[in-house]
């Protein structure tokens, strides 16, 4: 079955089975790697996309669902690396293996959208999903306090400007 | 992980001691700038680490006509950052910017880069030296080049941010002008050549990003699970929930008829398994149904519709429980093997004033690497190129060649950062099964495990079954200690990370001590996991040593110090393997742990977490713990509390380590560290079972990590420098952990646990 898809603000048209994960559709059939795989059950947030403003996991995402939706990805936040969330986690260093480091880019983009100073408890209920297998907690949580800091005003997510 | 376990898998270690009959090819760049390559005759192979490899300069550093300096990193970046951190060695002693340096992944070819492990702690011993002499030899060349343009002698040269010095003439040259000439100049004795002082390190010491970090937040293709080939297709795997099981039959003509199916194939595998116990090569291939599809959706949706008739017969459908019975059984049994004994440790416990007694266990666990294991190869015209993400690339790519009989020069390896290692991926099962299918198939594919596969067929962490008795005289000393470990393996014989060396703490350091092991039969896969054998003997040494301070009426901390300054063992301790203080060179390992040093990570951690007035209040209590592996020294104490409902929270964790003369890059260092104690705490209430021989657990809902919420809000990172050499991080800061945690929850509750996951003695994280 042939979808219409609005990724990244691009729209693009992609051919698979209805219940094909929107997980497997950004990696497979648009080679949008950035979005990772590592639970397929929504128990770890390696997967995590926005759609529609919202933090999900499109490993639970149907490319059904996700049809007429806008999604944004890790490529999307910026051409170079500009968000000020992107500029935050590299200026703490925060990445060690960083294979869960897309998704948990994303999470906190959905965070500071809605709650552009969030304390450590909330940064805490939002992150929670995000398992970090290498344990880079205490660096995330510091990354999302300076992103908040700098610039809170840009932190949006791109999806929403058009 | 272990350093033994390298000695064992790579018997020669390729130590290439370099001939000074380089010949040095000059290739042309885009640019006009210069590459250096090297073939280098190679030498008989170096007889200790101490005479570290030589290599050739040539091959690590590239530098552009416009100053540009491209260094190769050799080893595989499973999340340590030794990618950024061994080229920062280089580029010190090259003496250039750093910001002018571009890091570039090796690919695997350890006759020219030498062993490109990523496992033990050991890339930094195996390499400080020689990737110095790297960055010096090449920096010397620059300078005599400089110096032959200039007509001028090479003592009045210097060098600076990537350009050559002569400062009486007021003249210099950079380094993209020098490269041409330097090219064709004899290479120096590398082990001659000046090195820097370190007081002068501008790099070295100083933190950097990670190289790959704009990469990784931009979400680019990075690791193995990104590799995409033209025309690749995509396969999953599937082998039998028991280990060892055959397929009988499959039904593979349904599964040809699935969407995007292209092949659906048995594979018969080449497993070697050994009586008592399994213990195949790492790379072993596995039996299994192999699917590949356009799509890993496709194929993963495939496999959902196959069904598959296992032959189990010869497997050994072992349960969880039994383990725990037989192991009971057999600590009451005269053990089967001594591994050390001094003194009269049976007749002084008899008559010791006091005797603490106690019997420690834990489970089996996974890795759960966040990428799952996988592998992309391509097979064509007899040749195979594959894209990994193996910790030892160098020895899977000899199991692919011996189990495919490919040549070993018919492969080529590349190596892509790795979305975790902990040891997982020392072993190359999926690598075998990538190359297997893709030579079937003779098309590029990249196999993929799904979580499951994960969960179900790791190399587990083993278990273990310890009991251990000490004997205290009037005054509370210790002078009786008999520990008798219970693990898997046959005879002598231990399964692969299932043992226990004989110096494990505090023998030596009590006059009457024995250690026996006694091995019982296991039918499934074990191997290393981060900091293997000490992430668990730590618990259970360092948590029966707080018990028996408490039962000797001391402080935990004054307990500690008390042993470790036994006079005998402070005697025999070789302090002259001390370097000259502050010196990169000569880069000497001490070969036992130094009780000095370990003493000196207790005193830093008891200050800074102001031990000697700590509160007790019901419900809070802090404990301590220390370890020494992987040539690191690690002192943690941990707050927690505890409410009525057993749940508990670590407030505040505070570590000491001690690894030598120079934290290379401290904030990497850092979060490494942070990144030990998460995966302590983790490990504490993780557990893998096996029922009728298959393991219950298939994702992470049943083996939970730490989330953000539970992870403490402060870890606090000292490090003591000392003038010993430099040494590795990923894995000493992991073990103590456990049992801090373990002696604090015992501060405020006055319940010990002795068994995990902790959730066994009723504990879980808030
Ligand atoms: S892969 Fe989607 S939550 Fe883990
Ligand atoms: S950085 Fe490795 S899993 Fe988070």
């Amino acid at each position: 079955m042939a979808f219409n898809l609005t990724i990244n603000q691009k729209a693009v048209s992609v051919d698979a089975s209805p219940d094909t994960p929107l997980l497997w559709v950004l990696r497979d059939e648009l080679h949008l790697k950035g979005t990772k795989y590592g639970c397929g059950l929504g128990l770890c947030g390696a997967c995590t996309v926005l759609m529609g403003g919202q933090a999900v996991r499109s490993c639970l995402t149907t490319v059904s669902e996700a049809a007429g939706k806008a999604v944004v990805t890790i490529e999307g936040l910026s051409p170079d690396g500009s968000h000020p969330v992107q500029k935050a986690w590299e200026t703490v260093d925060v990445p060690q293996c960083g294979y869960c480091q897309a998704g948990q880019i994303m999470s906190a983009v959905a965070l500071l959208a809605s709650t552009p100073h969030p304390t450590d408890g909330q940064i805490d209920d939002a992150m929670s999903g995000n398992l970090c297998r290498c344990g880079t907690y205490t660096r995330i949580r510091q990354a999302i306090h300076q992103a908040a800091d700098t610039s809170a005003s840009t932190a949006a997510i791109p999806a929403k400007k058009i | 992980m272990q350093i033994e376990r390298h000695d064992m898998k790579e018997p020669k270690r390729k130590a290439l001691k370099m001939e000074r009959r380089d010949f040095l090819q000059l290739t042309a760049l885009a640019g006009g700038g210069l590459m250096l390559r090297s073939f280098m005759g190679v030498a008989a192979p170096a007889q200790t680490r101490a005479a570290a490899p030589v290599l050739s300069p040539s091959a690590f550093i590239r530098i552009a006509a416009d100053g540009t300096v491209t260094i190769l990193a050799k080893n595989p970046e499973i999340g340590q950052g030794i990618k950024t951190v061994l080229p920062m060695i280089i580029a010190e002693e090259l003496d250039v910017d750093w910001k002018s340096v571009k890091i570039e992944q090796a690919d695997l070819d350890e006759a020219t880069y030498g062993g490109q492990v990523s496992g033990g702690s050991m890339a930094i011993p195996n390499n400080w030296e020689s990737l110095h002499r790297v960055g010096a030899t090449a920096r010397q060349l620059l300078i005599t080049a400089a110096a032959q343009t200039w007509g001028v002698p090479v003592s009045q040269c210097s060098t600076t941010s990537g350009r050559v010095i002569h400062a009486a003439s007021h003249r210099s040259l950079g380094y993209g002008e020098l490269a041409a000439k330097a090219a064709n100049l004899t290479l120096p004795d590398p082990v001659n050549v000046p090195l820097k002082d370190p007081k002068q390190y501008k790099i070295i010491g100083h933190s950097q990003g990670g190289c790959d970090v704009p990469a990784i937040v931009t979400g680019k293709p990075l690791f193995g699970i990104d590799v995409e080939l033209p025309g690749m297709m995509h396969a999953v795997f599937q082998k039998c929930p028991v280990y060892g099981g055959r397929v009988k039959s499959a039904n593979l003509d349904e599964l040809l008829k699935m969407p995007g199916v292209r092949h659906a194939f048995t594979v018969a595998g080449s497993l070697a398994t050994t009586p008592g116990g399994v213990d195949p090569s790492g790379s072993a291939l596995e039996p299994g149904v192999a699917i590949v599809a356009d799509t890993w959706w496709q194929a993963q949706t495939a496999r959902k519709k196959l069904s598959v008739e296992w032959d189990q017969s010869g497997c050994l459908l072992q349960n969880s429980k039994e383990f725990a019975q037989h192991a009971e059984t057999l600590s009451q049994q005269s053990p089967a093997n001594t591994l050390r004994s001094e003194g009269d440790p049976e007749g002084t416990l008899k008559n010791s004033a006091k005797v603490v007694e106690a019997a420690y266990s834990y489970p089996f666990i996974a890795h759960a690497t966040l990428e799952p294991q996988g592998t992309t190869a391509s097979y064509k015209d007899g040749k195979l190129e594959m894209w990994t993400t193996s910790q030892t690339p160098g020895s899977g790519k000899k199991g692919v060649a011996q189990i495919l009989g490919i040549p070993p020069e018919n492969i080529t390896v590349h190596l892509c950062r790795v979305g975790g290692g902990f040891g997982r991926r020392l072993n190359n099962d999926y690598m075998t099964e990538a190359a297997w299918i893709a030579k079937t198939v003779s098309a590029p594919v990249k196999l993929l495990w799904s979580r499951e596969d994960d969960f179900g067929h790791d190399f587990y962490r083993p278990a273990g079954f310890q009991y251990l008795k000490a004997g205290l005289d009037q005054s509370g000393k210790v002078v009786a200690w008999r520990h008798h470990f219970v693990t898997f393996g046959e005879g002598s014989h231990t399964a692969s990370s299932a043992n226990l060396k004989n110096d494990v703490f505090p023998a030596g350091y009590v006059p009457n001590y024995a250690l026996y092991m006694t091995a019982m039969p296991l039918w499934v896969k074990t191997g290393p996991l981060r900091a293997p054998g000490d992430n668990a003997h730590a618990f259970v040494v360092e948590s029966f040593v707080d018990e028996v301070a408490i039962a000797a009426g001391k402080d935990p901390l004054a307990f500690r110090i008390e042993l470790l300054q036994n006079p005998a063992i402070r005697a025999t301790f070789a302090e002259s393997l001390k370097p000259t203080p502050g010196q990169p060179m000569p880069y000497k390992i001490e070969p036992r742990m130094n009780p000095s040093r370990l003493q000196g990570v207790l005193q830093l951690v008891a200050e800074k977490s102001n031990w000697k007035n700590r509160k007790r209040s019901p419900g809070t209590g802090m404990g301590l713990a220390c370890w020494y592996c992987h040539l690191g020294y690690f002192a943690e104490v941990a707050e927690v509390t505890v409410n009525e409902s057993n749940q508990v929270r670590v407030n505040k964790v505070w570590i000491a380590g001690d690894i030598g003369s120079q934290i290379i890059n401290p904030r990497a260092a850092e979060n490494m560290v942070h990144g030990g104690i998460i995966d302590g705490m983790s490990e504490m209430n993780q557990e893998i079972t096996l029922a009728n021989g298959q393991v219950e657990q298939t994702n992470f809902h049943q083996h939970a990590m730490m989330r953000m919420k539970q992870a403490p809000p402060e870890i606090e990172v000292h490090f003591k420098k000392t003038d010993y050499a430099t040494t590795g991080l990923g894995e000493p800061s992991l073990p103590p952990i456990l049992p801090a945690i373990a002696n604090a929850i015992f501060a405020a509750t006055g319940k010990r646990i002795r068994s995990l996951p902790m959730s066994g003695s009723g504990f879980k994280w808030a």
